[in-house]
């Protein structure tokens, strides 16, 4: 029963952390993804003070400790951080080829009219 | 081409021979390539920055399909390990109409000696290439390829670095133009095994294909 309830969880994990990644930068995605980041932060502090009330979301979740929870939080949140951070790059990097080739092409003079 | 001082120049003497206008896109060299491609008679195309051959040479077809008379054109390593022979002949295949593009491959001779490992990972990324797009081909990482101007102003590569050559075949195999394979020969001197390509490298080309 238990193994069957964890292979969803990862299951679970995995997809999302997927959608989250894979989730392209406009402002819906961001949105949703800040959100969740600003969840897990809550509930990351509360554990602080009240390590019983998520040890037991955690036990009904067939984790174990609450503290675990969290640490497969931020297992995720990590991931999609990469992600988030690895798009961006993708982006900047994009432009400033764009913008360098722009600038190769038009400083040599044109084919066509050499001598 | 990027830091190649020491060959660059009799490279382009040897293409200046047998084809009117040669393009050396320079990719932010810090040796003086530059001067010494064009002392030899090459049209230097400067980026600013290093971006790395995918970059470079998207530029290059970019500037090249400038010239209305443009009829094909070839694309060839700088560092000395293509022979303007089978450019030449790539080159007349295309203007004779057989194809539109005609990509070099070292695996259809046996002129080409190059060491088993690096055989077995080009060889791996070939057919991983023919089994993603069903094109027949049997060198997917080859640098000498000649094309028309239709061909070149479909070619939109983004990949920066080395896994522009993936991204090309699958761009090619969208566009479906007439292609064929011609037997070249890639030289191995000590100098190109110095600063080519390490095996690790296709480490990071199949993770840069993967995150696009
Ligand atoms: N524009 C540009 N060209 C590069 C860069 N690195 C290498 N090149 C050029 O790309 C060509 C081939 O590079 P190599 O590193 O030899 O790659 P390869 O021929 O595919 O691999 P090998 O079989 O190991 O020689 C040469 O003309 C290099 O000058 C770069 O960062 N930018
Ligand atoms: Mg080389």
């Amino acid at each position: 029963m238990l193994i069957i309830v964890q292979i969803i969880l990862v299951a679970a994990v995995m997809v999302v952390s997927l959608a989250l990644m894979r989730g392209g930068s406009n402002a819906r995605h961001l949105a949703v993804r800040r959100i969740l980041l600003m969840i897990f932060a809550v509930v990351a502090a509360l554990s602080v003070f009240f390590p019983e009330a998520l040890t037991r979301v955690a036990g009904f979740l067939g984790i174990g400790r609450g503290t675990d929870l969290v640490l497969y939080g931020a297992v995720v949140s990590l991931f999609v951080f990469m992600a988030t951070t690895y798009q961006r790059f993708r982006h900047a990097e994009n432009a400033l080829t764009k913008l360098s080739r722009r600038i190769a092409i038009d400083e040599a003079e044109k084919p066509g009219q050499l001598s | 081409m990027y830091n190649e001082a020491t060959v660059v120049g009799s490279v382009i003497e040897g293409l200046r021979k047998q084809f009117p206008h040669v393009v050396c896109v320079d990719d932010g060299s810090t040796d003086g390539s530059q001067e010494k491609a064009r002392a030899a008679g090459a049209v230097v195309v400067q980026h600013p920055i290093n971006l790395g051959q995918g970059a470079a040479l998207q530029t290059g077809i970019e500037f090249a399909l400038q010239d209305p008379e443009l009829e094909c054109i070839v694309t060839f390593d700088a560092d000395g390990q293509h022979r303007v022979d089978d450019a030449m002949a790539m080159a007349e295949r295309v203007k004779s109409g057989e194809a539109e593009i005609i990509l070099g491959s070292r695996f259809l001779d046996d002129r080409t000696k190059l060491s088993a490992a690096k055989r077995l990972v080009l060889k791996t990324a070939a057919i991983q290439s023919r089994l993603a797009t069903g094109m027949n081909l049997t060198d997917a990482h080859n640098g000498l390829r000649a094309f028309n101007p239709r061909v070149a102003s479909n070619i939109h590569l983004t990949q920066n670095r080395m896994a522009h050559a993936s991204e090309l075949v699958n761009q090619l195999a969208r566009l479906k133009p007439k292609y064929a394979e011609h037997p070249v020969e890639i030289i191995y001197t000590d100098y190109s095994k110095s600063k080519g390509q390490s095996l690790l490298n296709s480490v990071n080309i199949v993770a840069e294909l993967f995150f696009k």
